[in-house]
């Protein structure tokens, strides 16, 4: 994790990735972090409590999670950097937010630390069964950008990731992770990747706070307070964010809200490829459930299969690019997750012929080494 | 040379005409605020007006203050983020009954941190908007569409809701008020939560369907107990000033960074080695097992830990998986350990699995409540009152998970005594270490 910079001997700490989650935040520049406890998630809220106002920013805890989305779309219109944090129940409450951000072209970066679910489901409980809510979670099925670490280091990386491209798209980016990536301890190297340079936020201070000509370039934002006054709506609008129904208008503002993350899956697409060549037979997983299938691959390989691995670490948009790269030669496509194939139903439109196996658990445990290289065999 | 005059601002409206009924009340409200502003001679750029939804939320579009239209209820939230980050700005939030009540936990709350915020409601009794619904201020006995043969419902307080819960200002009048102006004024000058619950009315509904004027709305107001008026005026620290005085001490201090792990040890493993132990909460089982991970990293071993846990937070079980490695190894779980520690009977109720799955090179240490289970593994067991001291429950973990280190050996004693004895609890850890060794030497 790129915390300090050191040329000795390799030094290790012990965190979880609720830790490197805070720190990764920190170091893109967060200033401003609203949340409301809810385990497995309030190990970030008690900790930006204390961190972020060391850097000079505000921490606060919200009424709701409602008021916790609400705080993050002000302060983040005033320039500020924003992340919030919650698991699935929360996710339920953020909502309308969720779309408002989407609809303002507000970047912010959302944890959402999975829990089983549905309703209250099982709070010390991991699951992976919010990897179709993230994307569809608000109404009128525009795009988000979903990351998912799957180990500590990654916690960190894609945290950074995620502030990066909420900056680069304005819109809100989810980091999903789940109870036991935030709340293993880890031995992880102190001196690996370089400490993340934050990206300075794109702005200008005077003129229309919206643009889309072309319809995929996204506009420098406004912050409250700099330049001219300007306007911000929930409401379809025009460049001016004067509420329209002109068909024209809302028309390419609306076509303009997909396109500048359509368009650019280059920019978002995040794999961990490790293909095999003559390999007929890939394990795909993200998240918790990555660490159980590399662990099988590794084991499968020293027994003489030939059998490749990917990784998703950009879960939405889908990085069809790297999967489609990955399938060349593939005749059999393992997917475990923990949920009854919420994200292999993707991995099956992409697949064509191959056959999709799916690996599924959903009883609060892990899918295990065995389990995986049995699906593979 | 002629002298430098400034002109204040003439008008914080835009040129076009309000899109309100004819007599509703929101239009002159909104002059009344355009005149506050006016009068304050305020930055338009250094405002923003925070609307939500109805009919008031249409309001920040004939303004040429900044301004930010969000979702029903929630524009006190918005307002709140918008003054937290930056405190130089005037944020004024225009809201309806409607969002008054969807949106009431945030109004008390934003009253109880006293954010310098100010909230103008327009008050007109029903949802104006969508088709003149009864509301959280609609009085009781008044006919809506949602309410054919009378409100049942007590209307909402507002100004007692927020005066009592901790704001600075809080004004009841109408839209017909001389002096609305100046309490606008009165309101954006206080430093801490201002909230004006402005009646007016709707000409479209509550009006039609209530025989609702003018003339009698003072007079209805008082009886149904709403007394208009100044009714809490209060100075106590506004929030974001509050925020950053707590915090001044320790801007610029160093953000929590990382806490690197001495190697000074070597190790004897040459695979991965896992270790689980089944207690019960609050039984410090998840820092044993922590502090057996931090002896091995002492070791120059990677480690993992797993805990298992319920919700509650000192009761039922607590398991702890850890994994010790000479390689970096990935998250997964411990099906089949090379050591487990039964520790309580909350932990032995986990075990199950885990013991099923164990073979003869492995190792059980349990207390002697569960000597009679079932596993092909190596039973040990371990009789707590045997030892020298008593050990208390929350050392058990420690206990029993130095007792399998001096069995197992995975790394030197020595390395775990160094852990124990670096962080909490020094004292206590480092004499259960000392007892686990002993119990099995």
């Amino acid at each position: 994790m790129g915390m300090t910079t050191n040329t000795e001997a390799p030094r290790r700490e012990y965190v979880d990735g609720t830790s490197a989650i805070v720190r990764g935040a920190i170091d893109a520049g967060c200033t401003f972090f609203a949340g409301y406890p809810i385990t497995p998630a309030s190990g970030i809220l008690m900790s930006m409590m204390r961190e972020i106002p060391k850097v000079g920013g505000v921490a606060i805890q919200g009424e709701d999670e409602i008021a916790s989305m609400g705080m993050c779309l002000g302060a983040a219109m005033t320039g500020a950097k924003a992340m919030t944090a919650t698991s699935g129940p929360g996710i339920s409450l953020y909502s309308e937010s969720i779309g408002l951000a989407i609809m303002g072209e507000v970047p912010l970066v959302i944890v959402d630390v999975q829990r089983l679910g549905p309703a209250t489901g099982g709070a010390t409980t991991a699951a992976q069964g919010d990897v179709q809510f993230v994307r569809w979670g608000t109404g009128g099925g525009y795009p988000v950008i979903v990351l998912a670490p799957s180990n500590v280091p990654e916690s960190y990386s894609l945290t950074v990731k995620a502030f990066e491209l909420a900056e680069r798209f304005r819109c809100p980016v989810f980091l999903l992770t789940d109870k036991e990536l935030a709340m293993t301890l880890s031995a992880v190297d102190v001196d690996g990747p370089t400490v993340a340079q934050g990206t300075e936020r794109t702005e200008k201070h005077e003129g229309l706070p919206y643009s889309w000509e072309p319809a995929d370039a996204v506009e420098p934002m406004r912050r409250y307070g700099e330049g001219d006054a300007f306007r911000f709506t929930g409401s379809t609008h025009d460049e001016g964010a004067y509420i329209t129904k002109n068909a024209a208008k809302v028309g390419a503002l609306n076509e303009h809200l997909i396109a500048k993350i359509e368009h650019h899956r280059d920019e978002i697409e995040m794999v961990d490829a490790d293909l095999i060549p003559g390999a007929d037979t890939i394990v795909i997983s993200y998240g918790v459930t990555a660490g159980a299938a590399r662990a099988a691959i590794t084991r499968l390989r020293s027994e003489g299969a030939t059998v490749s691995s990917l990784v998703v670490h950009s879960l939405w948009p889908i990085p069809e690019a790297a999967l489609n790269d990955a399938f060349e030669g593939i005749d059999r496509i393992v997917v475990p997750e923990l949920n009854m194939g919420l994200y292999s139903r993707e991995i099956e439109r992409i697949a064509g012929s191959r056959e999709v196996i799916g690996v599924n658990r959903i009883d609060g445990g892990l899918i295990t080494v065995d389990e995986i290289m049995e699906a593979v065999r | 040379m002629s002298a430098i005059t400034i002109t204040p601002i003439s008008t914080f409206r835009t040129d076009d005409p309000y899109p309100f009924c004819p007599g509703c009340g929101h239009g002159p409200i909104l002059d009344r605020l355009n005149e506050a502003m006016i009068k304050l001679d305020l930055d338009p750029a250094k405002v923003v007006i925070v609307s939500d939804i109805g009919c008031s939320g249409l309001s920040d579009q004939y303004f040429i203050t900044s301004a930010f239209h969000g979702l029903h209820g929630r524009s006190t939230t918005y307002a709140t983020g918008i003054k937290l980050a930056n405190p130089d700005l005037e944020v004024v939030v225009i809201m309806g009954d409607g969002g008054t009540g969807i949106g009431g936990t945030h109004l008390i709350s934003a009253a109880r941190r006293n954010i310098g915020i100010t909230v103008i409601v327009m008050n007109n009794l029903n949802f104006g908007m969508t088709g003149g619904q009864h509301s959280t201020t609609t009085p009781e006995g008044g006919i809506t569409p949602t309410t054919p043969f009378g409100n049942l419902e007590h209307p909402l307080d507002i100004c007692a809701t927020v005066g009592v819960n901790g704001a600075a200002y809080a004004y009841r009048g109408s839209s017909f008020d001389s002096d609305l102006a100046d309490r606008f004024a009165a309101a954006m000058e206080k430093p801490g939560f201002a909230l004006l619950d402005v009646w007016d009315l709707c000409t479209a509904y509550y009006v039609r369907s209530n025989k609702f004027t003018r003339a009698g709305m003072e007079e209805s107001m008082r009886s149904w107990g709403f007394e208009p008026g100044l009714l809490y005026d209060r100075d106590a620290v506004e929030y974001s000033v509050g925020y950053r005085a707590a915090h001044a001490a320790i801007i610029g201090t160093p953000v929590a960074d990382a806490l690197p792990v001495p190697v000074d040890y070597p190790n004897n493993l040459d695979r991965p080695m896992s270790l689980v132990v089944a207690g019960s909460a609050g039984g410090k089982v998840r820092s044993a097992s922590r502090l057996v991970a931090l002896g091995g990293m002492r070791s120059g071993l990677w480690a993992a830990q797993r805990d298992d846990y319920p919700v509650t937070v000192k009761s039922g079980h607590s398991v702890s998986e850890l994994w010790i490695a000479p390689q970096e190894m990935p998250l997964m779980a411990v099906t089949s350990p090379d050591v487990l520690a039964i520790i309580s009977s909350d932990g032995y109720g986990k075990a199950g699995p885990y013991l099923g799955a164990m073979t003869p090179d492995d190792l059980v240490l349990t207390i002697p409540e569960h000597s009679d289970l079932e596993t092909q593994a190596r039973v040990v067991v371990i009789d707590p009152t045997s030892a020298e001291n008593r050990i208390p429950k929350t050392s058990m973990g420690l206990v029993y998970l130095s007792a399998a280190l001096a069995i197992t050996d995975p790394y030197p004693l020595d390395a775990l005594r160094e852990a124990a004895g670096a962080g909490s609890f020094a004292e206590v850890n480092l004499e259960a270490v000392e007892t686990g060794i002993a119990l099995v030497g």
